[in-house]
């Protein structure tokens, strides 16, 4: 082969994906670093933003302790989401497992379903169960004399991670769903072969095979639920703001957007750092089970 | 005395039957074969032993113990999955070990009985692998060490040697055998492969549409096949169309221009069953044109168009010159190498 024609070959991949590396380029790396140089601008109420660099915003993140708060809450709920996925995800999608053909589509399908219900209407379903007296299930109960006041659901925490993990719930199943995927379907045999009772096998056999499957799930559900907008704002509201809903207020709001560049960019690192860690441990951990 | 006693198991998945009056005495130490093609019943058996099935019908007893009552986890059989089942996760040591561990062996008892039976099996030294890490054959190993460290009253196969290739499986036929005779346990092996089954076996159970066709020694089987489907699926086997005529005395068994004495009992059309090793060229007997012969080495394959149909004959390469292609040719047997069969529909 001429040096040419070999030269020609090594730029081929390159003329190939050219367009969706400029697609990429220009709708996601552009604007993101473009988010990170605003996160440096000045801003003030009658001046509007002055593109200087200073590190004003970043230190008001760093020393106001209303931002800890808000991102402990975002960390706080996106770990119990996870949590609450995982343990509920991972019984779901083993014994989805083993039903038989019929029924395992069916459920499969009921399972994925809300994936093609818009998160908004989903999280608004929530709210018409719970939204205070008016809400169906807090209506009945209080009709019944259950209960005397409202379930406590709207504007707080753990409505905010039920309805999140409502929303998530297909991630974790279907990630964990793969993982039984590659389950010797005589695994169970074998080690019962051996002596072992159905506790043992759940513990010692399938649990640690499934195990990076629930892993790659929970990084999933717990990246989405951190940087999550819909359902903490209309769970959450004004008054349990997350990460993401304060960027948005900050951006459209109080539109001071360097200040709410600053708190997406800390959102976007912190996550992107604690995904890749975990991801990392995780592949080092279970490297026998993946090969 | 029976050690394993199957007596009339069957096994329905709704209005299929898959095994029907499945009957076997199973003596202690003896190595036994399920052999059949695929869907012939010979799996269903082997886990209604294991107890992953429930039989339909029928009992299952070890030392007259009935078995079909105890939890799988409680049978105590040592069993070498298809696919090996191996646990993924732990290394070759702790597979060997679940077993044991399950059992609540002391540790260190555990430890020196795990070596034994790596080093048994010929993995001394791999104690620390993962399964992934090691080839289908070192798997297999593992699979078999791990059933026989529990010392199992039945050690029961499930076609271990399939997923290998043919001369790895050839080496462990031969130590798989060796094994078995060394540490006396009982065995049940379930295969299609004919070669295997007779090259390991004390006894082959043939097994066909989840009926058994015949219990006998592997010489027996290959020998008196006791039906048309024994003897085609335990070797090549050649079949010819022939007659018994009483016209004459003595009667005579005629096969286009092969003839000889008619065994008592049949009358009127018959099968003739003759394996190809058995068929020489002589000066009478059925004439054949070879249409192809083909050397392998040890043996001379010719294939044969015969006055009865085609005919396959085997002969040995002793140095003797043989016929060409094209060839006109007599072939003939000794009476007491064939097999005569009533033949149905005629």
């Amino acid at each position: 082969m001429s040096a040419a024609a070999e030269e020609g070959n090594a730029r081929t991949p390159w003329a190939l994906t050219a367009p969706a590396l400029m697609l990429f380029v220009g709708v996601l790396l552009i604007p993101l670093a473009m988010t990170v140089m605003l996160s440096f601008h000045d801003w003030g109420q009658y001046k509007g933003i002055e593109p200087v660099f200073i590190l004003k915003n970043w230190h008001e993140i760093a020393t106001d302790p209303y931002y800890a708060e808000m991102f402990w809450r975002t960390f706080r709920v996106a770990i119990l989401t996870t949590l609450l996925t995982a343990l509920l995800g991972a019984p779901e999608a083993y014994i989805l497992n083993r039903m038989s053909g019929r029924w395992k589509s069916f459920f499969l399908l009921v399972i994925l379903g809300p994936l093609l219900i818009s998160v908004v209407a989903r999280t608004l379903g929530w709210a018409l169960l719970f939204g205070g007296n008016n809400g169906l299930v807090n209506k009945l109960l209080m009709t019944l004399g259950v209960m005397r006041s409202p379930i406590p659901f709207m504007f707080t925490e753990t409505g905010m991670i039920v309805a999140l993990a409502h929303v998530m719930m297909p991630f974790m199943v279907l990630s964990v769903w793969a993982a039984l995927q590659r389950l010797d379907p005589q695994i169970e045999n074998a080690a019962m072969s051996l002596g072992a009772g159905p506790m043992t096998i759940t513990r010692r056999i399938i649990m640690p095979q499934i195990m990076p499957g629930v892993l790659s799930g929970a990084i999933i559900v717990f990246s989405l639920s951190a940087s999550a907008f819909a359902t903490p704002a209309i769970i959450g509201g004004r008054r349990l703001k997350v990460a993401a809903t304060l960027a948005y207020d900050e951006f459209l709001n109080t539109l001071n957007w360097p200040l709410g560049a600053a708190v997406a960019t800390l959102l976007l690192a912190a996550l992107v750092l604690i995904v890749v860690g975990s991801n990392a441990l995780i592949e080092r951990r279970y490297a026998e089970v993946f090969r | 005395m029976a050690y394993l006693e199957l007596d009339r198991v069957a096994k329905e998945f709704g209005a299929q039957t898959v095994v029907e009056d499945f009957s076997l005495s199973v003596g202690k130490g003896e190595f036994i074969s399920f052999l059949g093609p695929s869907g012939c019943g010979k799996t269903t058996t082997l886990q209604m032993i294991a107890g992953f099935l429930d039989p339909t019908r029928g009992a299952i007893r070890l030392e007259g113990k009935d078995l079909t009552a105890v939890h799988p986890a409680k049978r105590g059989l040592g069993i070498v999955f298809q696919s090996y089942a191996l646990f993924p996760h732990m290394t070759a040591a702790e597979n060997v070990a679940f077993g044991l561990e399950m059992r609540s062996v002391p540790r260190a008892e555990r430890s020196e009985r795990v070596r034994a039976a790596l080093a048994m099996v010929g993995l001394a030294g791999f104690e620390d692998r993962h399964p992934r890490r090691m080839s289908g054959g070192q798997q297999q190993r593992v699979a078999l060490a791990r059933a026989l460290v529990i010392k199992p009253s039945v050690l029961l196969l499930d076609e271990p040697l399939s997923n290998l290739d043919a001369k790895l499986r050839e080496e462990m036929q031969i130590e798989l055998r060796q094994i078995q005779r060394t540490i006396g346990t009982t065995t049940i092996l379930v295969t299609h492969d004919q070669n295997e089954a007779m090259s390991l076996s004390d006894r082959i159970v043939v097994m066909s549409q989840g009926k058994i066709e015949q219990i006998g020694t592997p010489q027996e089987t290959y020998e008196k096949p006791a039906s048309a489907f024994v003897s085609q699926f335990l070797g090549k086997t050649n079949d010819f169309a022939g007659t018994i005529d009483r016209t004459v005395a003595p009667t005579q068994l005629v096969a286009g221009s092969w003839r000889a004495p008619a065994p008592a009992g049949l009358g009127g059309p018959v099968t003739v069953s003759i394996r190809p090793e058995r068929i020489g060229f002589g000066d009478k007997g059925l004439s054949a044109k070879i249409i192809t012969r083909i050397f392998q080495g040890n043996h001379w394959l010719f294939q044969c168009d015969s006055e009865c149909g085609p005919a396959i004959v085997i002969r040995q390469n002793d140095g003797k010159a043989q016929p060409a292609e094209g060839d006109a040719v007599r072939l003939t047997w000794r009476p007491e190498d064939m097999s005569v069969r009533a033949r149905a529909g005629a």
